[in-house]
């Protein structure tokens, strides 16, 4: 196995191409473009054989996808934010055909304001789609994700898309080393795709996405595709297995790091998660026990799992890269959904924001919300849900309001 | 390829798409979808754009013999790309025989072709997507009980244009929209004219690339005249010269039924309820003339065109 440097959005072209997928349907939006960029040079010079076709637009795009997947080839499709909002329609439509690609999505905040860093309302607003999630931190996952993601998906247990997210800038631009497989084995991981009863040929003709009436008949369909999504977590944790068989690396549904004798745990997705990471060793050198639970999958939604490593903690600080107006984290919300009513769950599970449009979350931050935790655990009381901003941030952003209201007078608008 | 459709009796016998289907008594739209199917076959998939006809595939009914996926509103044509592509790719890499191939065959609205789908329509023929796109306008949204849309001619009645002088707007000329884009074929059709109809989806067929059919639709529910009249309101749209049967082929224009002497507007008109306020309770005379206007000045730039 060969170890090389390459961005997140190399990692995620290169999961495509060592797949072998035969469909590409494209649409450029920043930061997810070098993907596209990468699958078009590969097409391009013959290392890939297929098709790379850009449509007029993501809902397009993800129409192209679905419909290629049903008549009965491998596709595999990305955007970014704006673009998957642009598809939603498409997102939830599409999941109900039971025909299985992968969509790598590059997290970007949603406007307004516009912007083009990170943060996770992109993914989560595709949360009850149908499309199973898997959410990466570093680029060698993104790149073992994908390949997961295709035999995930195509299980004939499971038959769903399935949507693999990195960050923008901080995974999709950083340049890490990452281990590519060797095509052979990944052949041995991933069979060709079989499409089952999924296709268009002449001599079998099929209506397929067709339409019911009444609430009956949505229902049936509606139920076997939650039971599907759920099934994909007996699914994940076999396939999983077999990855680290096949590559030796291990890419649990729920990774927890020096969390078995935690008394304070962050909980968190994404790449800033490889920060809390960093924190958990500076705080148990400082002699805090802390530790850092990150579930890879959203959907389905490991409960089982986050219910056993979180049982018996004192405290869980969630940090939600997200922000559900006027509710608040949404990992936060499930979370506390999963954990209640059960025995020996964590009294604690406080809520922070943070990481909003890229916006770092620091070390000290991190040192902050233990010690903020910690204490809650002592008082036995869950403290309010926080924004994190500092007063530097503060300082800069009047800065940056002064600056605005001095332009204004001077070029005498708003008079 | 020569046409081997000439003549009234060399129109397809056999007729191959089932019935009882949700379509409303006398749909010309339907009508129209009969005799483009009995011409293409069923070695077809049928990609569908919300509207009417997606009513055509309720689980577990459908009256194609071939395929059929339902998209959405907007999206057909990227729906039929898909297909096209995944195709094209299964047979070049001989995972499935060439005779296992299709011809996908968009199936949409006016709302969709006119409005919201027209950017993923343009996008098709800019890419050169080997396909058919069948049009049936019944100019209005139709399945949501006939509010206007791009395709509603001047002064009709909609659901959303109940004023005095109906809708104000004017019929988009997409014909000349899709022609502007240089595709392979474009026609315009109307099952009342089956002879018409049946030799340019044969031209069609036996040409590659984007290859585009309008076909006017009248629509009893929502033009308000009685479904046995469907068949003399469309003879009367093409007589009238409201509806110019013609098509687009190897960059030119050509009128495949130039109607001589032309019938006054009015008499399509008035056979609509959706024009009656032309008529009752006092004729419309300018407005009516203003419609007659416009189907002349169409006409004058024809013949001396």
């Amino acid at each position: 196995m060969a170890r090389t440097l390459l961005t997140g959005n190399a990692a995620a072209a290169w999961g495509a191409r060592l797949a072998e997928v035969d469909y590409v349907p494209a649409f450029p939006i920043t930061p997810q473009t070098e993907i596209i960029e990468t699958l078009a040079t590969w097409y391009g010079n013959g290392e890939m054989s297929g098709r790379l076709v850009t449509l007029e637009s993501e809902h397009s795009m993800l129409t192209a996808a679905a419909a290629a997947a049903a008549t009965g080839v491998r596709v595999f499709t990305a955007t970014s934010s704006q673009g998957l909002l642009y598809a939603m329609e498409m997102i939830y439509t599409v999941a109900g055909w039971r025909a299985p690609f992968v969509l790598v999505n590059v997290s970007r905040g949603l406007a307004s304001p516009l912007t083009l860093e990170s943060d996770h309302n992109d993914l989560l607003s595709t949360r009850d789609s149908g499309f199973l999630q898997i959410v990466c931190a570093t680029g060698q996952e993104v790149l073992d994700s994908v390949l997961l993601a295709y035999r995930l998906g195509e299980d004939a247990r499971v038959r769903l898309p399935v949507i693999v997210n990195m960050d923008g800038f901080t995974t999709s631009f950083t340049r890490e080393p990452v281990e590519l497989p060797e095509p052979d084995a990944v052949r041995r991981f991933l069979p060709p795709f079989d499409p089952e009863n999924v296709r268009f040929r002449a001599s079998k003709p099929v209506s397929q996405a067709v339409a019911v009436l009444g609430g009956g008949a949505y229902s049936y369909f509606r139920y076997e595709t939650h039971l599907a999504a759920r099934e994909a977590l007996t699914v994940y944790d076999e396939i999983a297995a077999a990855f680290e068989r096949e590559f030796g690396r291990r890419h649990v549904a729920v990774e927890s790091y020096r969390s078995e004798d935690a008394d304070i745990v962050f909980f968190m997705i994404g790449a800033f998660a490889t920060k809390a990471q960093e924190a958990v060793d500076r705080l148990r050198e400082a002699g805090v026990k802390a530790g850092l639970v990150r579930p890879r999958l959203l959907r389905p939604y490991p409960v089982a799992a986050m219910r056993r490593v979180l049982s018996g903690k004192p405290a869980v600080a969630v940090i939600d890269q997200n922000l559900s107006m006027g509710k608040g984290g949404v990992l936060h919300t499930e979370l506390t959904a999963a954990l209640y009513g059960e025995q020996n769950m964590p009294p604690v599970v406080a809520s922070f924001i943070g990481g909003l449009g890229g916006r770092d979350i620091s070390s000290e931050e991190f040192y902050e919300i233990a010690a903020t935790v910690q204490q809650a655990a002592a008082r036995g009381e869950t403290p309010a849900p926080r924004l994190l901003f500092t007063g530097t941030e503060l300082r800069q952003f009047k800065k940056l309001q002064a600056i605005a209201v001095h332009e204004r007078n001077e070029l005498g608008g708003g008079s | 390829m020569t046409d081997v459709i000439q003549r009234m009796k060399d129109l397809p016998s056999t007729h191959l798409l089932g019935t009882g289907t949700a379509m409303c008594a006398g749909c010309g739209g339907l009508m129209s979808l009969h005799e483009v199917y009995d011409v293409l076959g069923t070695r077809t998939v049928f990609v569908n754009a919300a509207g009417c006809m997606t009513l055509l595939s309720i689980y577990p009914f459908t009256p194609f013999r071939g395929s059929w996926l339902y998209t959405a509103m907007a999206s057909a044509p990227a729906g039929a790309q898909g297909v096209r592509d995944a195709l094209d790719i299964l047979i070049r890499k001989g995972r499935i025989q060439p005779g296992e191939d299709l011809t996908a065959v968009v199936l949409t609205g006016d709302g969709a072709a006119y409005g919201m789908g027209l950017s993923a329509t343009s996008g098709a023929i800019e890419r050169n997507l080997d396909f058919l796109y069948l049009c049936y306008d019944n100019e209005g949204y139709g399945n949501t009980g006939q509010q206007y849309s791009p395709a509603t001619p001047h002064a009709a009645l909609t659901a959303t244009s109940r004023g005095a002088r109906g809708y104000p707007g004017y019929k988009k000329d997409l014909f000349a929209i899709w022609a502007a884009h240089k595709p392979a074929y474009v026609a315009t059709v109307i099952g009342a004219e089956p002879l018409d109809l049946a030799k340019k989806i044969e031209k069609a067929k036996s040409r590659k690339g984007p290859r585009l059919i309008l076909a006017l639709a009248p629509c009893p529910p929502g033009w308000d005249f009685d479904p046995q009249d469907s068949v003399e309101i469309g003879r009367l749209a093409v007589r009238t010269g409201v509806w110019p049967l013609k098509e687009y082929v190897d960059g030119k224009v050509v009128h495949t039924h130039v109607p001589h002497p032309r019938l006054p507007v009015e008499d399509y008109l008035k056979r609509q309820g959706r024009f009656r306020h032309l008529f009752e309770p006092t004729r419309n005379e300018p407005l009516l003339a203003e419609i007659q206007a416009a189907v002349d000045a169409y006409w004058t730039g024809v013949e001396h065109g």
